[in-house]
C-alpha cells in the first residue's frame, strides 16, 4: 500500500502550488533543525564533559552544567515534536522507518534515557564527589553516543536504503535490519553530527562564560571542531559515491546546489573567524547557520521523498483533515510556545546571568 | 517467548514505569505550587522551605519521567508500526497537541526549578502553576488516545481501511471522559496520600515537627477529596466500560455467563474450563446495580463473545479487584482524616488543629499504610484496562497480533529495556530515600544540612 502511493507523489505537476503536506514536512524538518541547534549543543556540552582537560577541567565541567540544567529538557522536546508530527502527518513513512531502523533508535533511546538521568543524579543527587564524577562518566559517554547513532539512521535514510525498494540485495535480517545504518557511509554521518553538534556547544559555550580562561579553552575547542566539521563532511560527502546516489546527486547537481554549498562554506569560514576574532556571538550566529543550512541542504536532496526512494511527501501523508486540524494546532500553539521559549532562555541565556556560578536549584 | 509476547511485555513494562513518574509529574506540581502560596500568602518560611525540598526532591523525578516518555513515543512505531500506519492519522491529533503540553511543562519547570533567585517570587508562582496544569493536560491528551483505543470512533471502516476520518470526533470518544477524569483523579490521589504516607510516617517519631505538620495539611488537602471522589468516577468508568466495552467488564467482574441481577464476584479463582469462579464472594445483584444501576439489568457475560476473543480472565479480574479494594482503602482514610480534622477544628481553637492531626496515631498509621496505595492501584488499572482489552490493540477495529513489527528477535529489546529499568528504579529509589532521610528533623527547621541556600531568608513574602 504505502510502496506504490510513492509513485502518486512523483506525479505532482511541476510549478504547483506547495501542499499542505509538504508544510508539513517543513515543519518537520525545522523541528529537527531547532533540535539540532539546541539539543544538539546540549549534547556536545557533554562530549567536552568527556573530553574536559588542563588546569580548568573542573571548571569546564561545571561550567557546561551550567549551561545544559535550565534547558535540556525543553530542548528535547523537539525531538518529540518531530517524531508526533511523523506518525500522525506521515503515518506510512513513520512505521516504515521504524520497522527498518528498529535498532539504532532502541540504541539512541538508551542513550537519551541514561544522558538524561546520569545528568539529573548529579545535579541533584548531592552526593560524594566520586560518585558524581561516576554519573559525570556516564552523562558524557552517552551524550557521544546517542548523537552518533541518531546521525547513522539519518544516513541510512538518505543512502535510500531503509525504503521498500531500496533495501538492495539480499534477504535476511542483516540485509533488511542492520546494513542500512553499519555501513560507512552512515557512519560517517554519525560521526559528522557528532562533529556539529560538539562544534556547536564549544561556540556557545564562550558565550556562558565571563571568565576570559575559559573562553579560550573553548574557543580552541571550536577552532578544533569546526575544522573536524568540514574533514568530516567532506569525507561523508565522498563516501556517499555509489551508495548514496540520490543525495550525491542532489548536493552536486541541482539548481539549488551552488548556492547553498556557498552560503554553509560562507559561514564555515565565518564562524572559524569569528571564533579566531573572539567575536562569540557572531561566532554563534554562523555556526548556527552553517548547521541548519547542513541540515536544510540534506532535506532538500530527499525532495520529494520523506525516506526515499518510495516514500514521498504527498504520498504518504494523512488525509486533509488530519494536516489542516495540525497545522491549526501548530499555529495556535506556536503563539503560546514562543514567548515561553523566548522567556526562558531570556532568564538563564541573557546578558547579565553569565556571570553565575553553578547550577544550583534549590 | 514469542515476538508478540516479547513486544508486549516490553510496552506493558515501558508504560508501567513511566506511568510512576508521570503520576508524581501531575501531582506534585499542585502540592508545591500550594505550599508556595502560602508562603506568599503568611510570609511563613517553612512553606518556602517546604516548597524547595519538594521541588527538588521530585527534579529527579521529571528528567526520568520525561526520557521514559520519550521512549514510548518512539516505542509506538518501534513496536507497533502496525497500528501507528492505521491508526496514526485519526489519533495522532491528541498527541500533537500533548507535544505542546510537553513544551509548556519542560520549560515552565526549567524556569521553577532554577529560577528561585531569578525572577519575582509571583512569576514563579505562576511558572509553578503552568507546570501543574501542562502536566495535567499532557495526561489527559494522552489518555484520550487510550480511551480511543478501547472505544474507536472518528472513521469509517471500509475494506479494512479507514475512510472519512474525523479527528475530532476521535477526541471525543465515549470513553474519554470517564477515563481522563479518573485519571488525573488517580495522579492526585496517589501522590497526595503517598505524600501525606511519607510526613505522616516521619510525624510518629516527631509529632511536633512544624514542618512535616504543614507538608501533611498540604499533601491531604490534594490528595484526600481525589481519593474520596475515586470511586464514583470510578463507577461512571465501569458504566462506560459496561455499555462500550463487553468483554473487558465480563473479564473484569469474571463473570461467564450473560444473566439479569447479576452478582458481583470479588476475588475468587476463575477456571476457564469450567466456565466459572471458584471460592469467589458473591454479592447479589451488585453487578447489574454497579454497571446500570438497576438491580435486574441483564450483563453480558464471556459467552457472549467468541472463545478467541477473551482476554485474559484471571488477571483483569484480579487486576480489577486489586484497584478496587484499594481504593476503597485509600477514600475510607481520606474520610477519616477529613474527620479528624473537622472535629478538631471544632474542638480547639484554629491553632490547634494541625497539632492533634499529627498526634493521633492510628490516623497516622492508617495513612503510612496508604502510602503506596496509589501507585499500586493505577499500576491494576492499567493493567485491568489494558490487558482486558486484548486481543485487541484497537478494540474490535485491529488486533493486537497484526500490529506488531515483523522484526524478530524482540526478547533482546526487551531484556535490555527492562534490566534498563531495574537499573534506574533502584537508583531512583535510593536517591529519594536519602531525600527523605535528610528532612528537617526538629521544630527548628531552620537547620538545614543542606549547603543549597544562597540568599538566607530571601523574600519574606508578600506582606
Ligand atoms: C489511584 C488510583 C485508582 C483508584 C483508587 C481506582 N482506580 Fe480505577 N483506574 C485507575 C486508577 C484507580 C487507572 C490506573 O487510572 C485506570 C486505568 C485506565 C484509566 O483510565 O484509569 C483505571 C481504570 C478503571 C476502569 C476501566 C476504565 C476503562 O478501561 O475504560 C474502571 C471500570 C475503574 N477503574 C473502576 C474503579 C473503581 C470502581 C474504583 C473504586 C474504588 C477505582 N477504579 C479506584
Ligand atoms: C494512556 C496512554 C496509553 C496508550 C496510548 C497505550 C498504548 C498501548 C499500546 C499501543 C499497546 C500495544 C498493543 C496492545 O497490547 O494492545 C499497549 C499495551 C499495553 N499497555 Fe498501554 N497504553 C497507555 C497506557 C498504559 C499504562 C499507563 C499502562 C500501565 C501501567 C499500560 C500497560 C500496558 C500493558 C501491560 C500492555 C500490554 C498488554 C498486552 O498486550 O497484553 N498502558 N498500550
Ligand atoms: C503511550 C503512551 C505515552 C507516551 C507516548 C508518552 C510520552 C511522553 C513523553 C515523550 C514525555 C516527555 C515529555 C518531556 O520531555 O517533558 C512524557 C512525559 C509525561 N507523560 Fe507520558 N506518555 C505516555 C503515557 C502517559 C500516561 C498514561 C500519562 C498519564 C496520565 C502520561 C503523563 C505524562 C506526564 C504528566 C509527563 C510529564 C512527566 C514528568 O515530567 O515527569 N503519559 N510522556
Amino acid at each position: 500500500m504505502a510502496a506504490n502511493a510513492g509513485a502518486e507523489g512523483r506525479g505532482k505537476g511541476e510549478g504547483s502550488k506547495v501542499t499542505l503536506a509538504e508544510i508539513l514536512a517543513g515543519v518537520v524538518v525545522a523541528s529537527l533543525n531547532a533540535y539540532v541547534l539546541l539539543a544538539g549543543a546540549d549534547f556536545g556540552g557533554g562530549v567536552w564533559d568527556l573530553l574536559a582537560s588542563g588546569p580548568r577541567k573542573r571548571e569546564q565541567r561545571d561550567l557546561v552544567e551550567h549551561a545544559i540544567g535550565p534547558v535540556w529538557e525543553a530542548n528535547h522536546v523537539w525531538l518529540i515534536v518531530a517524531v508526533v508530527l511523523l506518525f500522525t502527518c506521515f503515518p506510512p513513512a513513520f512505521a516504515q522507518l521504524s520497522i527498518r531502523l528498529h535498532i539504532p533508535f532502541s540504541l539512541a533511546l538508551f542513550g537519551i534515557v541514561l544522558r538524561g538521568s546520569a545528568f539529573a543524579f548529579r545535579s541533584y543527587g548531592g552526593q560524594r564527589d566520586e560518585v558524581q564524577r561516576r554519573w559525570g562518566r556516564l552523562f558524557a559517554i552517552a551524550s557521544l553516543v546517542t548523537p552518533l547513532l541518531l546521525g547513522m539512521a539519518v544516513g541510512a535514510v538518505a543512502s535510500g536504503r531503509v525504503g521498500e525498494g531500496g533495501s538492495g540485495k539480499g534477504e535476511g535480517f542483516y540485509a533488511i535490519y542492520v546494513a542500512p545504518w553499519l555501513d560507512p557511509f552512515a557512519f560517517a554521518v554519525g560521526v559528522f553530527a557528532l562533529a556539529c553538534f560538539a562544534f556547536l556547544a564549544a561556540v556557545y559555550l564562550t558565550l556562558e562564560s565571563a571568565d576570559p580562561e575559559l573562553q579560550n579553552d573553548f574557543r580552541r575547542r571550536g577552532l578544533g571542531a569546526g575544522i573536524a566539521v568540514m574533514v568530516t563532511g567532506i569525507a561523508a560527502l565522498a563516501l556517499s559515491r555509489g551508495v548514496a546516489p540520490s543525495l550525491q546527486q542532489g548536493l552536486l547537481g541541482s539548481p539549488w546546489a551552488s548556492p547553498l554549498h556557498l552560503l554553509t562554506a560562507a559561514a564555515a569560514l565565518g564562524g572559524l573567524a569569528a571564533l579566531w576574532l573572539r567575536r562569540w556571538r557572531w561566532a554563534r550566529i554562523a555556526a548556527a547557520a552553517e548547521v541548519s543550512l547542513i541540515l536544510w541542504g540534506w532535506a532538500l536532496t530527499q525532495y520529494p521523498y520523506l525516506v526515499p526512494p518510495d516514500f514521498a511527501i504527498d504520498g504518504s501523508a494523512a488525509p486533509t483533515i488530519t494536516l489542516a486540524l495540525v497545522l491549526g494546532a501548530l499555529v495556535l500553539g506556536a503563539v503560546i510556545l514562543f514567548p515561553s521559549l523566548y522567556y526562558l532562555f531570556r532568564i538563564f541565556k541573557g546578558r547579565d546571568t553569565e556571570t553565575t556560578g553553578t547550577a544550583d536549584i534549590a | 517467548m514469542s515476538d508478540l509476547l516479547a513486544a508486549r511485555s516490553q510496552m506493558g513494562i515501558s508504560l508501567a514505569f513511566h506511568i510512576i513518574f508521570a503520576l508524581i509529574g501531575i501531582g506534585m506540581p499542585v502540592m508545591m505550587v500550594v505550599a508556595e502560596r502560602r508562603w506568599l500568602a503568611t510570609g511563613d518560611e517553612i512553606y518556602h522551605e517546604l516548597a524547595r525540598r519538594w521541588a527538588r526532591g521530585t527534579a529527579i523525578l521529571f528528567a526520568v519521567g520525561a526520557v521514559s516518555g520519550t521512549v514510548l513515543s518512539f516505542e509506538l512505531g518501534l513496536l507497533w508500526p502496525g497500528f501507528m500506519r492505521f491508526a496514526g492519522a485519526v489519533i495522532g491529533m491528541p498527541f500533537s497537541l500533548e507535544g505542546f503540553a510537553f513544551f509548556m511543562e519542560a520549560i515552565f519547570l526549567g524556569i521553577y526549578l532554577y529560577g528561585w533567585d531569578r525572577i519575582p517570587p509571583r512569576a514563579h508562582l505562576l511558572a509553578g502553576v503552568l507546570v501543574a496544569v501542562s502536566g495535567a493536560l499532557s495526561g489527559i491528551f494522552v489518555v484520550i488516545v487510550n480511551a480511543w483505543m478501547n472505544t474507536p470512533t472518528g472513521f469509517e471502516l471500509v475494506n479494512g481501511v479507514m475512510t472519512r476520518l474525523d479527528p475530532i470526533a476521535a477526541m471525543r470518544n465515549p470513553a474519554a471522559l470517564s477515563q481522563t477524569l479518573h485519571m488525573l483523579l488517580a495522579a492526585y490521589a496517589a501522590t497526595g496520600l503517598a505524600v501525606a504516607g511519607i510526613h505522616a510516617f516521619l510525624l510518629l517519631k516527631d509529632p511536633a515537627n512544624a514542618f512535616h505538620r504543614r507538608a501533611l495539611a498540604i499533601a491531604l488537602l490534594v490528595g484526600g477529596p481525589a481519593a474520596v471522589l475515586q470511586p464514583v468516577s470510578g463507577d461512571l468508568a465501569a458504566r462506560q466500560v459496561a455499555r462500550y466495552q463487553t468483554a473487558k467488564l465480563a473479564a473484569m467482574e469474571a463473570a461467564f455467563h450473560t444473566e439479569r441481577g447479576a452478582p458481583l464476584v470479588l476475588g475468587g479463582w476463575p477456571d476457564l474450563d469450567a466456565r466459572t469462579t471458584r471460592y469467589a464472594i458473591r454479592i447479589p445483584y451488585g453487578l447489574s446495580l454497579l454497571a446500570f444501576h438497576d438491580p435486574g439489568a441483564e450483563v453480558k457475560g464471556l459467552d457472549a463473545i467468541p472463545r478467541d476473543q477473551w482476554p485474559n480472565v484471571a488477571a483483569v479480574h484480579w487486576s480489577f479487584d486489586l484497584m478496587a479494594a484499594l481504593g476503597t482503602y485509600m477514600a475510607l482514610v481520606a474520610l477519616w482524616a477529613a474527620f479528624a480534622r473537622w472535629r478538631q477544628g471544632k474542638g480547639e481553637g484554629a491553632s490547634g488543629k494541625h497539632k492533634a492531626l499529627a498526634e493521633n496515631r492510628p490516623l497516622m498509621w492508617a495513612l503510612v499504610l496508604a502510602t503506596p496505595m496509589g501507585f499500586l492501584a493505577t499500576e491494576a488499572g492499567w493493567m485491568a484496562t489494558e490487558l482486558g482489552r486484548q486481543p485487541w490493540v484497537i478494540y474490535g477495529i485491529l488486533r493486537t497480533k497484526d500490529a506488531v513489527t515483523p522484526m524478530p528477535g524482540l526478547v533482546v529489546p526487551f531484556v535490555a529495556f527492562t534490566l534498563l529499568y531495574c537499573f534506574l528504579g533502584v537508583i531512583v529509589a535510593l536517591l529519594l530515600y536519602r531525600q527523605i532521610v535528610r528532612s528537617p528533623t526538629v521544630p527548628e527547621w531552620l537547620w538545614r544540612p543542606m549547603p543549597a541556600q544562597r540568599e538566607e531568608g530571601r523574600g519574606k513574602g508578600a506582606k
